[in-house]
């Protein structure tokens, strides 16, 4: 057999079940370029790197599969460290190939040369140089095993051109490789942490990405129900378990409602699956859940005992886990524990204020939920509305909410619509955006109308940077520097002129009847939602404080409405 | 505390600057480094050498463990190993005080592997105690130049 490095790239591609990759060309990829459209994959242009690089994310983080993005040499490899950087922190499955220089110009300062190996080490799983065509045999396999094995993250595979024109002579194509099995729970783990529930009078089950990218959702759910505990989550572990099930708290930590971070506070066991303990979850790590034994289980097991020392640490996959743990675990009813939860959650629970007006923040997310017949992906930018969406919408299934969690990259949200709606067309994506954040990729604006996907971006628009000018006031005695936009673009005029359908709520006598109508047009929608622009997002744990020293967590009012 | 760090790494490209780069990313400082093959060519062997507690060194080693191209890191300072370094001090000396220098260098079973009019240049190998009490001793003659090989170890039997 014999073939190119482009061509074994390609061919590879497809083996893995690659159906689109976005990315764009430049000098140093033309090659790849060349063989890819002689294949069956479908190249999607974006407009930016760093919109292909989310669009990919958008596809993986939809469907749980490693998706690929592409980009050149030089600026094209910089500007999708920002997308790259974002699929490590929140575990996302990528594939990025970018060109490089031809290998006798590598280390000379060649025009769009820069060291992708080494800017992409600190961000990436994994990465690979590759110095040789017929490496790619061996490479591309092993790019996809580890960006989809255990706990899932992006991989670098940077191709001098000369490598991709390379022709080289092999015996047959390699096959994907089989995703590393994730550890198993021991017998004596499952043994312990069914002695720790037992003794818990106040066990709190606290939930992760790693529960969504486990699929481990309807297990939780048991468990919960045999132990009668409630459930919190982390913002990626949102969707795992459904917004409406009785014991579901909702989101913990620096924007979850007070009754959430109180009753964690009260747990005498916290049982904490796939999440990481990060520091917008747990507040001051050290007052967080202070009077709990800790049961972790994660994949991976630089997560356990990095932030809390667990009582027992489980190295496995949540899944598997819960399944074994499940099998021998005797139902322990605890209904002082539950009159307990139901009594702070009624006496603290999240307020939502304006939430049947559609130009107020929970307004336009429940309103917008509440307008759809079925389920849609929930795709969010980076800030206040993130919160509020967080906070507010009814989820329903896993995979369903798609944000920037870890990186908290501001522009993710319209490319990741993106990806999303291409990898399910069945559904209709709903961008929630702010207008700090669609700014931020706005050009992908052009990449939606050319693919004419089924995307609803609903701009939550406040004239601010909404969450700099919140800790401004609230930490900074109201010295409001750089977050208000004084210049006001025209966004419903922009995104007509990329060819989009677009409307203003601001301007509608009916603006439930107008959001009810984009929602309901085919392709990419645009709605401006002026919403008052002073609110803050409450309650709020000051950054470093314990999460139960919340602003606006007692007497929660909208003060600043 | 100081931690021996062993680390068996595979010989590729990019090896070094994947785990210099976990130790500087995460915080983590480094005493010393050395890398060198091992019996097999296509294995390298970093012996790395921290100061941290016990959690810190939990988490490097969990860290180290997890890179792809780390097949395997332990910390030696939990069993019994051998550990030595090779340094080479430059002394300033002069006729009178020459002979002094020497007999240091002797009584450390260290080999003088260079002489000139106003210097002279000392071999020694050893534990890092070894190594300090010596540095500590040459010092009031003036260290004109110092080259250390950083710890290389491997556990017993």
């Amino acid at each position: 057999m014999k073939a190119s490095g482009a061509q074994i790239i390609a061919h590879l591609l497809e083996r893995h079940g690659i159906t689109y990759v976005p990315g764009i060309p430049g000098g140093a990829n033309l090659p790849l370029y060349d063989a890819v459209k002689a294949s069956k994959i479908r190249h999607i242009l974006a407009r930016h790197e760093q919109g292909g690089g989310f669009i990919a994310q958008g596809m993986a983080r939809t469907t749980g599969r490693t998706a690929v993005c592409f980009a050149t040499s030089g600026p094209g490899a910089t500007n999708l460290l920002t997308a790259i950087a974002d699929a490590k922190l929140d575990s996302i499955p990528l594939v990025a190939i970018t060109g490089q220089v031809p290998r006798a110009m590598i280390g000379t300062d060649a025009f769009q040369e820069i060291d992708t190996y080494g800017l992409t080490i600190p961000i990436t799983k994994h990465n690979y140089l590759v110095r040789d065509a017929a490496e790619l045999l061996e490479v591309i396999p092993e790019a996809f095993r580890i960006a989809g094995s255990g706990r899932p993250g992006p991989v670098v595979v940077d191709v001098p051109k000369d490598v991709q024109n390379q022709v080289v002579e092999f015996d047959k194509w390699p096959d994907p490789l089989p995703l590393a099995t994730p550890p198993r729970p021991s017998a004596e783990e499952i043994r312990r942490a069914e002695e720790l529930i037992s003794k818990a009078q106040r066990p709190v089950i606290l939930i992760g990405a790693g529960v969504v990218s486990a699929d481990a959702g309807d297990f939780v759910i048991q468990l919960a129900e045999r132990i009668d505990a409630p459930i919190a989550s982390t913002l990626l572990g949102l969707g795992a378990v459904p917004s409406s099930h009785p014991r579901m708290l909702g989101m913990m930590g620096m924007h979850g409602a007070p009754s959430t971070n109180y009753i964690i506070h009260e747990a005498d066991l916290v049982i904490a699956l796939g999440m990481r303990f990060d520091d917008r979850a747990t507040g001051k790590a050290s007052e967080f859940c202070p009077n709990a034994a800790i049961i972790h289980v994660d994949l991976d097991r630089c997560e356990l005992g990095k932030i809390k020392r667990p009582t027992l640490a489980v190295e496995a996959d949540v899944k598997e886990f819960l399944g074994e743990l499940l099998q021998h675990l005797s139902p322990g009813p605890r209904p002082e524990w539950r009159e307990r939860t139901d009594e702070l959650r009624a006496e603290f629970p999240l307020l939502m204020p304006g939430s049947d007006d559609a130009c107020q923040p929970y307004g336009c997310v429940l309103q917008t939920a509440n307008l759809l017949d079925e389920a849609p992906v929930v795709v969010t930018d980076v800030g206040q509305h993130q919160m509020w969406v967080a906070q507010a919408f009814p989820f329903s299934f896993p995979r369903q909410l798609l944000t920037s969690g870890g990186l908290g990259t501001m522009g993710f949200g319209l490319p990741a619509a993106i990806g999303a709606a291409l990898a399910r067309p069945d559904k209709t994506v709903v961008l929630f955006s702010g207008d700090g954040s669609l700014l931020m990729n706005i050009q992908e604006m052009a990449t939606a109308a050319e693919l004419g996907v089924n995307v609803k971006v609903i701009l939550m628009n406040n004239a601010h940077l909404g969450l700099v000018r919140q800790q401004q006031e609230l930490f900074y005695g109201a010295r409001f520097h750089a977050s208000r936009f004084e210049f006001e673009p025209d966004f419903v005029a922009i995104a007509r002129g990329f060819g989009w359908n677009a409307c203003n709520l601001g301007q509608a006598t009916d603006p439930v009847e107008m959001l009810a109508t984009a929602l309901s047009q085919p392709g990419p929608t645009f709605v401006n939602v002026p919403i008052p622009r002073t609110v803050n997002v409450l309650p709020m744990v000051p950054p470093g404080a314990p999460n139960i020293e919340m602003i606006g967590g007692h007497s929660h009012v909208c003060q600043n409405a | 505390m100081e931690h021996v760090i062993s680390v068996l790494v595979e010989n590729k490209f990019g090896v070094l600057a994947h785990i210099a780069g976990m130790f500087s990313g995460r915080g983590f400082n480094i005493d010393s480094l050395a890398v060198g093959e091992t019996e097999d060519p296509s294995v390298s062997r970093m012996t790395i050498v921290v100061h941290g507690d016990d959690r810190v060194v939990e988490q490097i080693l969990k860290q180290l463990n997890r890179q792809v191209n780390v097949i395997k890191a332990v910390d030696l300072s939990q069993e019994t190993h051998i550990e030595r370094e090779l340094v080479l001090l430059k002394i300033a000396t002069t006729a009178k005080n020459r002979r002094e220098v020497i007999e240091i260098a002797d009584i450390f079973r260290s080999k003088v592997v260079d002489v000139q009019h106003g210097s002279l240049t000392i071999e020694a190998v050893g534990s890092g105690a070894k190594i300090a009490a010596l540095i500590d001793l040459l010092k009031p003659y003036g260290i004109l130049e110092l080259a250390r090989t950083g710890r290389i170890a491997v556990a017993r039997g």
